[in-house]
């Protein structure tokens, strides 16, 4: 019941800020709209008993990234931006995108439906007392099963550092 | 009854000790960061051979009180050209974020909110350092240039800090081996010492490192009097104004939590398990008792008759703390065993209550007398150090805390495999790391001079060092 009315509580929040960050003229307020959609997220992931990714969530993406964001915005000058056209050249593009995300959520759960609980893409539900502490768990599988693929990610993440840095630096 | 009442009922009888701890956080902190602002005064006039706030209530204690009311009834300032929705969410996300974040505190093994949250360390960082964000909408909202000049200072210090203030809690992490607050703790108790001592250097780097995320002199660059008026909270006045300052100092108090949880041992009290150190444990008892005595000594002196209850209060309530401190000790003490029967089921009753809330309470009070330690660092350096120029606090960072972080983490790694792989004695090994450490400490040093001789002779003196668009 609880868990319900949070879920429920949240996606209303974050899909309601989704749609209230497209539609915002103003380059400061769909930022405040993103936050509040990434937060709201966030907390889904809290309420799914992922308490490390909750956390990530809100130190990468809130705290880090959406920084970052706000950062640049009032860097630019807003005033010329404000008075330019709201470019929709992409408008069929951003259609067939849209189109095609919502084809594969609808194969998904249709591929799903008839095995509640037990099918390959829902794995069945473990009462919240006996889960394993999350964060072992994810450090368990990140560095076990998918070592591999953990350090390409690094060293992708590591060159990306280098050569922005090597970008950024004064040319002498 | 309808079943919408019989879950509220339910919902309650699971969650009141959340939801009560949650309203005491809320309604104590505001009260707790009056008094740390009189303290800050008071220090400051110490340190500058004044006597501070002297008019409200002995000696000044009502002095907060009387500021609250004040920011209260001020007239409250929106400018016209002002983002209206953003001017007003702005300091309250900062007070927000500072309050949230203590809900993963333990004040003492008994009194934290979010009781089992397991990654509780990174909850109070991430979530304390989202108060940020009441920085950055709140001067941009001002729409005015001081005010967005102190925002995007504010944002640039926070997020190059952030990362080193980050690496220094890894270090520390690793010798705790979990996020879990109480798990910290307890990893303290059994290894017998604070890792502050093991890991001194990220100690440091974290104490520098929470004093440019809170803002604070040295490193208060955004609000600096002389360049920026008072920076992204030029525009603000009254009520409004008050949510950033306690923002502010919440954010002390967190960042302080933080660094007495994981380098000062938390609430545990000075040697814990060493066995003839034990009478420590009457000092919590004995200084309540302590200032109960004093208030009560100078009611009789207090000019205003307000003055003398509000004394004879505080006394009362030190009295009230202090016996079931108190009781467990003066009972040892004196062998007490038979006692007449009328007083004995009060003593029996007493001593039953105590028993439930002394370890809570000798927690709460070591783990906020070495909070108040921390804070008291932070304004003594204030009142010390000269404000620091914006390139060197941002060369400082970036140049000298960030690598020694990551150099230290790398120390305390290595420490850590030479003590569990190869046995080596723990002292030994974390002697090792900090030595390791510092002598990077010293290469990064020599190069920065090295460097900054470069650019003296390569560049004319007339022209400036730096290029950053918003130093000034």
């Amino acid at each position: 019941m609880l868990d319900k009315v949070i879920f429920f509580f949240f996606a209303g929040v974050a899909i309601l800020s989704a749609a209230l960050m497209v539609t915002r003229r103003n380059a400061i307020h769909s930022a405040i709209f993103l936050i509040t959609t990434l937060l709201a997220t966030a907390g889904i992931f809290l309420q799914l008993r992922a308490e490390f990714i909750f956390i990530a969530q809100i130190i990468l993406y809130v705290g880090g990234i959406m920084v970052l964001f706000v950062f640049v915005i009032m860097l630019v000058n807003l005033d010329v931006a404000l008075h330019q056209l709201k470019f929709s050249r992409q408008k069929w593009v951003a259609l067939l995108v849209t189109l095609a995300l919502a084809a594969e959520v609808g194969v998904m759960l249709w591929s799903s439906r008839g095995v509640p609980g037990q099918g390959f893409l829902l794995p069945s539900a473990v009462p919240a007392g006996q889960l394993p502490a999350n964060t072992e768990a994810l450090a368990g599988r990140l560095f076990d099963a998918y070592l591999l693929p953990f350090e390409i990610a690094s060293v992708l993440l590591l060159v990306a550092m280098v050569g922005a840095v090597v970008m950024a630096k004064k040319r002498t | 009854m309808n079943p919408t009442l019989h879950a509220m009922i339910a919902f309650l009888q699971t969650w009141w000790v959340e939801l009560v701890s949650g309203v005491v956080i809320v309604a104590v902190v505001p009260l707790i960061t009056g008094y740390m602002v009189l303290m800050e005064r008071k220090l400051m006039a110490d340190m500058q051979a004044r006597l501070g706030p002297m008019r409200v209530g002995p000696h000044g204690l009502l002095q907060p009180i009387a500021d609250a009311v004040k920011l209260l009834i001020k007239e409250d300032i929106i400018p016209d050209n002002a983002d209206k929705m953003v001017f007003w969410l702005a300091p309250v996300v900062s007070m927000t974020a500072a309050l949230t974040a203590m809900a993963a505190i333990a004040f003492g093994p008994a009194f934290q909110v979010a009781r089992d949250i397991n990654v509780g360390l990174l909850f109070i960082v991430g979530v304390s350092s989202l108060g940020l964000f009441g920085i950055v909408l709140g001067g941009w909202a001002s729409n005015s240039h001081y005010s967005i000049m102190g925002a995007l200072r504010s944002t640039a210090q926070l997020v190059s800090y952030e990362t080193a203030a980050g690496l220094a809690l890894v270090s520390g992490l690793l010798l705790a081996g979990t996020l879990n607050i109480r798990a910290i703790v307890d990893a303290q108790y059994n290894s017998g010492v604070w890792f502050g001592f093991l890991a001194p250097v990220a100690f440091f780097i974290y104490a520098v490192a929470s004093i440019a995320e809170t803002n604070r002199a040295p490193f208060d660059l955004p609000e600096a009097e002389s360049e920026l008026v008072a920076g992204y909270m030029t525009e603000y006045s009254g009520f409004r104004w008050a949510c950033y300052f306690l923002g502010e100092y919440a954010n002390m108090i967190v960042v302080g939590a933080v660094a007495t949880t994981l380098f000062l041992g938390g609430w545990l009290r000075p040697f814990p398990r060493v066995h003839w150190m034990n009478w420590l444990d009457a000092v919590p008892a004995l200084f309540t008792a302590a200032v109960g005595v004093y208030c009560v000594l100078r009611a009789g002196k207090q000019p205003a008759r307000v003055q003398i209850w509000f004394m004879w209060g505080v006394a009362l309530a030190c009295f009230v703390v202090a016996l079931p401190l108190g009781l467990p000790i003066v009972t040892a003490l004196l062998k007490l065993k038979f006692l007449p029967s009328g007083l004995h089921v009060a003593y029996l009753f007493f001593m039953k209550i105590s028993a439930h809330i002394v370890p809570g309470l000798h927690g709460a009070f070591w783990f906020l007398l070495k909070i108040t330690a921390y804070i008291y660092l932070f304004m003594w350096l204030r009142f010390t150090l000269p404000r620091y120029r914006f390139d060197q606090l941002m060369h400082l960072g970036w140049y000298i805390l960030i690598p020694l972080a990551i150099v230290n983490v790398l120390a305390v790694g290595v420490a850590m495999i030479l003590e569990l792989q190869y046995g080596w004695n723990r002292w030994l090994a974390l002697i090792v790391s900090t030595v390791l450490t510092l002598s990077a400490a010293l290469f990064l040093l020599r190069l920065n001079d090295k460097r900054a001789a470069a650019a003296t002779s390569a560049a004319p003196p007339e022209e400036p060092t730096t290029e950053d668009s918003y130093a000034g």
